[in-house]
């Protein structure tokens, strides 16, 4: 029996036959975007689609647009400071800035998420503090996770950011436990979970759903398809014509979107929301964007993919788009640019400048925290380390 | 004191402490309307429902990465993986996720769930119902590993791995499920994680053990006596954090020390106490420390009584390291 999704809104691809299906590699084509079940709300001609615009206060508008810029200027920061030495790496999200901040929006204060390790502006969007953030990436020892974690593996609990780890996908399964065990407390509450399109092969992806799908958990799956796993086209993840059909199979509705159009990201992201919050379990939202740089800093695209690919998806640009929208509505101006640039780049000096003139972490810190409190065998350790010989530059 | 068998003792610890907090949840295959294919959660579903004992779909990574959510959202889950030869495919949410939580979220996220599951052979179950995993999971650090040999211990360290603050594996020796019966305190006690027991007082050799294997110790043991040789067995308990003052305690006295375990001999638990024994007590050795284990060879079906380390296979080792 085919569970009960409303397609009305979307006319999802579920009902079409194999032969009107995107051939697999099309996701990384940006005229894929145009097909007729992905949802959009930026219509060319700077007009708003009136049966999918979710309708955000021009206010919110603007503050989405400004974290937008500034994720992006951070991330090209973070790249040069990466280049010049200063952080071990970075792992960005140039282009893919609508699907994280639009999603992350339209979750509630009081909802989770549970980040892969490319939605930094989904923490910042939430509050967490800049100085924080660049704690962590200089690992120095004001970093929350005590420089154990190469950078980019940020936690933030009061802002409800689970603890980022590298594997793919093992954060998928967590997130549904998560949010299964608020709904054993009878809590009400939704939990966003993101991955890349390469998640989709892993373990954990569909343990994850298939578990959501049985207990109707109330997760968001949020799939940034950005057409790239490292070096790995969609095509190499699989053979289906789309990511959002695999959730199909798991009972679990699911819906394309334009992820490089924030209002549509956020009203298919609310509408998940809502139906979590009815009782009615999980969504998984495909969100077809585009991986404009490398996987992080440790990865060089040319050696793989032609430069002519992304012209296409320059066209496309999140934040173009939206600001071609905020323009004829005077919200925009040459000099907002230069205003949050201003204003994050006086942030931005400031809290490298104390990141990095932090010492590292305590010699002892690394024995705390495998256990509540250090077995024997771990203080023996660490008091043996203590008495030895310094490595150079410690 | 009621008599109970490991089984009913294990029941008796998961029904108790989930009467006293509510957090307390339990996951796996079959546990919930048939009481798991041991029974060992037989009743629970009754009387708590499918709320807190929750038959899953079939899946060992997608049991123990939900319960590893349920943790961070506060829950106390205790799920159970079947059989411990079946939970390598949730061993990247063991080792990678559930293992370091607390660490690399500076201790913003600690993650506590109890991993229940049958460990060791015995039960004419083949290589897929038989092994004993302990090793690859104190190899990898944050973990505590319990493993009680008798229904006392098993209640009482049952209700101490729940209220641990760390994660814990909690194998239970199947092949002595309903073999070991005693007397079970029907109230709440605890047996502390990290502390050893002298099942047999000796003075001539020690035998470091657990599980079901100490049975097999005891009996070679006896026999080992009969033959004028004073046994002292040591039942570890808990496998990580071990007892490091017990053991070294017990060697100091004897000078000579045997340590029996079901898992293969390279790398196993035996071989790291071996060498904290020389790190710890070299100069009172009076015999090289000798290990009596199963083979380097995946755990045979037919022969599985050639391949376990039983007492005619202790009593020698013992016999040799006594009179060295």
């Amino acid at each position: 029996m085919r569970p009960a999704i409303d397609t009305s809104a979307y006319g999802i691809h579920a009902s079409s036959t194999a032969s009107e299906r995107p051939a697999p590699s099309a996701a990384r084509n940006p005229h894929d975007t145009e097909a007729p079940d992905v949802v959009k709300v930026l219509r060319e001609g700077d007009t708003l689609d009136p049966t999918t615009d979710p309708r955000v206060a021009p206010a919110d508008v603007l503050r989405l647009y400004t974290a937008m810029v500034r994720l992006r200027l951070i991330d090209e920061r973070l790249t040069a400071l990466q280049r010049q030495g200063r952080v071990g790496f970075h792992i960005g999200s140039l282009g893919e800035e609508a699907s994280i901040l639009g999603s992350a929006f339209a979750m509630r204060d009081k909802d989770w998420i549970f980040p892969c390790y490319r939605e930094l502006g989904a923490a910042l969007l939430r509050g967490m503090p800049l100085q924080r953030y660049l704690d962590h990436m200089f690992g120095n020892e004001n970093d929350p996770a005590k420089g154990r974690q190469m950078p980019d593996h940020y936690s933030w609990k009061a802002g409800h950011i689970a603890s980022v780890s590298s594997p793919i996908g093992t954060q998928i399964t967590q997130a549904v436990g998560f949010a299964w065990g608020a709904k054993i407390k009878r809590d009400e509450l939704a939990v966003l979970a993101y991955f890349g399109d390469g998640a989709t092969s892993s373990n954990e992806f569909h343990n994850g759903l298939n578990f959501a799908g049985v207990f109707k958990a109330p997760v968001v799956f949020l799939c940034r398809n950005n057409g790239w796993a490292i070096s790995v086209p969609t095509e190499r993840q699989t053979g289906s014509a789309t990511f959002a059909e695999k959730g199909i199979a798991y009972g679990i509705p699911s819906v394309r979107v334009d992820g490089n159009d924030i209002l549509a990201v956020i009203k298919v992201t609310q509408d998940a929301v809502a139906r979590a919050a009815r009782g009615e379990g999980p969504t998984l939202i495909e969100a077809l964007t585009y991986r404009m740089s490398g996987h992080s800093t440790s990865d060089d695209p040319r050696a793989y993919r032609p430069e002519a690919g992304l012209e296409a998806w320059k066209e496309l640009d999140p934040i173009a788009r939206l600001r071609r929208h905020l323009a004829p509505q005077k919200l925009w101006t040459e000099a907002t640019d230069a205003a949050i640039e201003a204003e994050l780049e006086a942030e931005l000096k400031a809290a490298i400048a104390v990141a990095e003139a932090t010492r590292a972490p305590s010699l002892d810190s690394m024995f705390d925290d495998v256990f509540a409190t250090p077995p024997w065998h771990l203080v023996e350790q660490r008091e043996a380390l203590k008495k030895g010989p310094r490595p150079k530059g410690h | 004191m009621p008599q109970m068998n490991m089984v009913q003792a294990i029941n008796d610890a998961l029904r108790l402490e989930m009467r006293r907090d509510s957090r307390v949840v339990i996951l796996g295959e079959d546990v919930g309307k048939v009481g798991g294919v041991f029974r060992v959660t037989a009743g629970l579903f009754d009387e708590f429902g499918d709320d807190r004992v929750i038959d899953t779909p079939l899946s060992e990574g997608g049991i123990i990465g939900a319960a590893i959510g349920m943790a961070l959202y506060g829950l106390v889950p205790v799920p159970e993986i079947q059989f411990s030869d079946f939970i390598f495919p949730a061993y990247d949410q063991i080792v990678s996720e559930l293992a370091k939580y607390r660490y690399r979220s500076g201790g913003e996220y600690p993650a506590k769930i109890v991993i229940r599951t049958p460990v060791g052979g015995g039960i004419r179950g083949g290589h897929y119902h038989s092994q004993s995993p302990e090793s690859l999971f104190i190899h990898v650090a944050g973990l505590k590993v319990v493993c009680p040999s008798n229904p006392a211990d098993a209640k009482g360290l049952l209700l101490a791995s729940i209220r641990d603050p760390d994660p814990v594996l909690f194998f239970e020796p199947k092949r002595i499920y309903r073999a070991a019966k005693g007397e079970v305190d029907e109230g709440d006690y605890t047996v502390p994680i990290g502390k050893a027991a002298i099942a047999r007082d000796g003075k001539d050799v020690t035998v470091i053990a657990w599980g079901a294997m100490l049975y097999e110790c005891l009996e070679a043991a006896n026999q080992a006596a009969e033959q004028g040789v004073d046994v002292e067995v040591l039942d570890l308990r808990t496998l990580w954090p071990l007892d490091i003052e017990a053991i070294v305690a017990s060697v100091k006295k004897t000078g000579r020390v045997v340590v029996v375990h079901e898992a293969p001999k390279t790398c196993g638990l035996g071989g790291e106490i071996v060498a904290l024994i020389n790190e710890k007590a070299f100069l009172h050795l009076e015999a090289p420390p000798a290990r009596v284990t199963g083979f380097d060879t995946p755990f045979p079906y037919t022969l599985e009584n050639e391949y376990l380390p039983l007492a005619h296979r202790i009593l020698p080792t013992l016999l040799e390291t006594a009179r060295y």
